[in-house]
């Protein structure tokens, strides 16, 4: 319940974002504020190194950060969901060659792959996006093909296919639909995890450095010598925001794998 | 890939239920052959991906050095010959003494040798004290779960676990050692040693240690957090067989019901995470030791990739992956080796 609440806070925070803000307030030639200044009334949550206001790039950074999470989970979720109902449905070279692929993404240590992939693409928000979702996928399709393997083997499939059912209609009226309450649970905790790995990824460098998320910030928080500037108001909230996202859907998704537990 | 997805998704496969039927020579090759066969799919992947790199791939090689003409001319003849020619060139060596680094102006494989001991370690530092207290924490709260001590492990565990560890690193970095809140900054801010420290001497290796206590912190902090959760979910998984039911109507006490019957089963799938988890333990040793600007493996990936030092970014890809994979494989042994239900 904890965790619903505060998604909903963060999501309202992005969508009204760019209203409530004025995007001068952070263009850097038109910053008011002093270099490391730190919390005031004026400006909240101190200032940066151009003196913007920290509180205003923190509510652009959550449009950021939440965007990239949800599309990249997005992509990792069809990825998996497609790879698993196939890799379970069909039998065969096919089949063994997609249970392959799963194990190799599995076992390929995640961030030098992420910046392998990201240095080649190049830094763009896009990348970032196609980079995560591609990387982060595997998990998910051997939870889903494990599910569709047990499903596989209930009556019903057999009837449709005793009426002739192609694999097509079977994988997509049969199997998914049977499958699709794991995929939801799976894809909270997807984005938890893809969240934190954007923010890695941001913190390395290799987001849009004109649209900063969360890590994006830390990373010029960290390159900036806030650190041994002893600018905490600079390196605080951003990880807070990370850690509040990142445990509301580890909660929700962990609750909704309990609930299923209990039906199934 | 997390260790928490791990436990959900690690449960066996149903068509392939570790499926071995000969005996253990067989089950033994099998794995060893499936991870040269990954490992030869990472060489393959790492000679094509970068060279669909846009833009001018000499350019980037040769940005920022001073080269002759001449040289530049035979590296571009290099690439003028057919791909599969230099395709072969590639996987007859990827550890080739002549790959220099474009960064360092040094052949790539000498600078991962002088880089791989502060991360060795570190992170073996780190993973053992992750370990054991992970694990002690994971016996405590699975144990009796739903108790207060459950109740605040677990929530600090799934704080913690929650972090970006680069940023648990950079706040412990502002209190500990530049100083904040009041505190003064006691700890060094960066670095292996103090300039000028002979660090073969006794006086020096406490010099190192006093130089890793912060980055090791913060890596002991976030594994543990994801260890004390495997042992805790996988005790108490444990909790429910019928095994424990006969240990205690044979009026065996809690503490022997414990130790000697539902620990070391629930031991099993956590040690075997534990080396399956060396993937995640990478990501933590890049970003932690740029913070730290520890100078190991981790911090040579980073200005490898803020370069871009391509034949160094490829060098350390394919080591980080050679690593993870022998992992991965000596977990599969040692499953093999140690629980004899998979050999059957």
């Amino acid at each position: 319940m904890a965790g619903l609440i505060i998604l909903a806070f963060f999501v309202l925070v992005a969508i009204l974002a760019p209203i409530l803000i004025s995007p001068e307030s952070l263009d850097v030639t038109k910053a008011t504020g002093e270099r490391f200044d730190p919390p005031s009334l004026a400006y909240p949550l101190g200032t940066d190194e151009d003196g913007r206001s920290i509180l205003l790039l923190l509510a652009y950074g959550t449009r950021i950060s939440l965007t990239v999470g949800l599309a990249a989970t997005l992509i990792s979720m069809v990825i998996g969901t497609a790879v698993g109902i196939m890799a379970g449905h069909f039998r065969g070279a096919g089949s063994h060659a997609l249970v392959g692929v799963t194990d190799w993404f599995l076992v390929i240590p995640f961030l030098p792959l992420a910046i392998v992939l990201a240095t080649v693409l190049g830094p763009s928000t896009l990348n970032l996006i196609i980079v995560i979702g591609i990387t982060s996928w595997a998990g998910t399709a051997r939870l889903i093909r494990a599910q569709t393997l047990s499903i596989e083997g209930r009556p019903y499939i057999e009837r449709s296919k005793a009426l002739g059912a192609g694999n097509w209609h079977q994988m997509t009226r049969h199997v998914l639909p049977n499958v699709f309450p794991l995929v939801l649970a799976n894809t909270t905790l997807t984005v938890a995890i893809v969240i934190l790995s954007e923010t890695t990824l941001s913190f390395l460098g290799l987001g849009d450095p004109l649209a900063p998320s969360w890590g994006a910030i830390l990373d010029s928080a960290f390159s900036t010598g806030a650190v041994s500037q002893g600018a905490w108001w600079y390196v605080l909230p951003p990880g807070i925001c990370v850690v509040l996202v990142v445990l509301a859907f580890t909660l929700v998704g962990r609750a909704m794998e309990r609930i299923m537990e209990g039906r199934t | 890939m997390s260790l928490l997805q791990e436990v959900a998704v690690g449960e066996p496969d149903p068509i392939r239920p570790r499926r071995v039927t000969g005996p253990t020579a067989r089950i033994v090759a099998g794995k060893i052959l499936r991870a040269v066969v990954t490992l030869a799919f990472v060489v393959v992947f790492n000679f094509f991906l970068f060279r669909l790199l846009p833009g001018d791939p000499i350019g980037l090689y040769t940005r920022g050095r001073n080269m002759d003409p001449e040289q530049i001319a035979a590296l571009r003849e290099e690439l003028n010959r057919p791909i599969w020619e230099q395709f072969f060139a590639y996987i007859r060596n990827p550890f080739d003494p002549g790959i220099d680094s474009t960064r360092f102006s040094q052949p790539v494989w000498e600078l991962i040798g002088e880089r791989v001991w502060p991360t060795v370690l570190l992170l073996g530092t780190a993973i053992v004290i992750a370990t054991i207290v992970g694990i002690w924490i994971g016996i405590r709260a699975g144990w009796k779960p739903g108790s207060r001590f459950d109740k605040v492990s677990t929530g600090t565990t799934l704080t913690l676990y929650s972090m970006p560890e680069f940023w648990l690193g950079m706040m412990l970095l502002i209190v500990l050692g530049v100083g904040a809140f009041g505190l003064p900054g006691f700890f060094p801010v960066g670095g292996i040693a103090s300039p000028g420290v002979d660090t073969s001497t006794p006086a020096g290796w406490l010099n190192v240690l006093w130089h890793m206590f912060l980055p090791c912190l913060t890596l002991t902090l976030i594994y543990l957090a994801d260890y004390s959760l495997v042992m805790r979910a996988s005790l108490i998984d444990e909790r429910k067989s019928e095994y424990l039911m006969l240990a205690r109507a044979k009026g065996l006490r809690d503490v022997m019901v414990r130790k000697r019957h539902a620990v070391p089963n629930a031991l099993l799938p956590t040690i075997t995470l534990i080396f399956l988890s060396l993937g995640f333990v990478v990501t933590g040793a890049i970003t932690v030791e740029t913070v730290f600007s520890w100078p190991g493996l981790g911090l040579l990936t980073y200005e490898a990739l803020r370069g871009p030092d391509i034949p160094l970014l490829q060098a350390t890809f394919l080591l980080f992956s050679i690593a993870v994979i022998g992992a991965n494989l000596i977990a599969e042994l040692l499953y093999v080796i140690i629980d004899p239900r998979v050999r059957q």
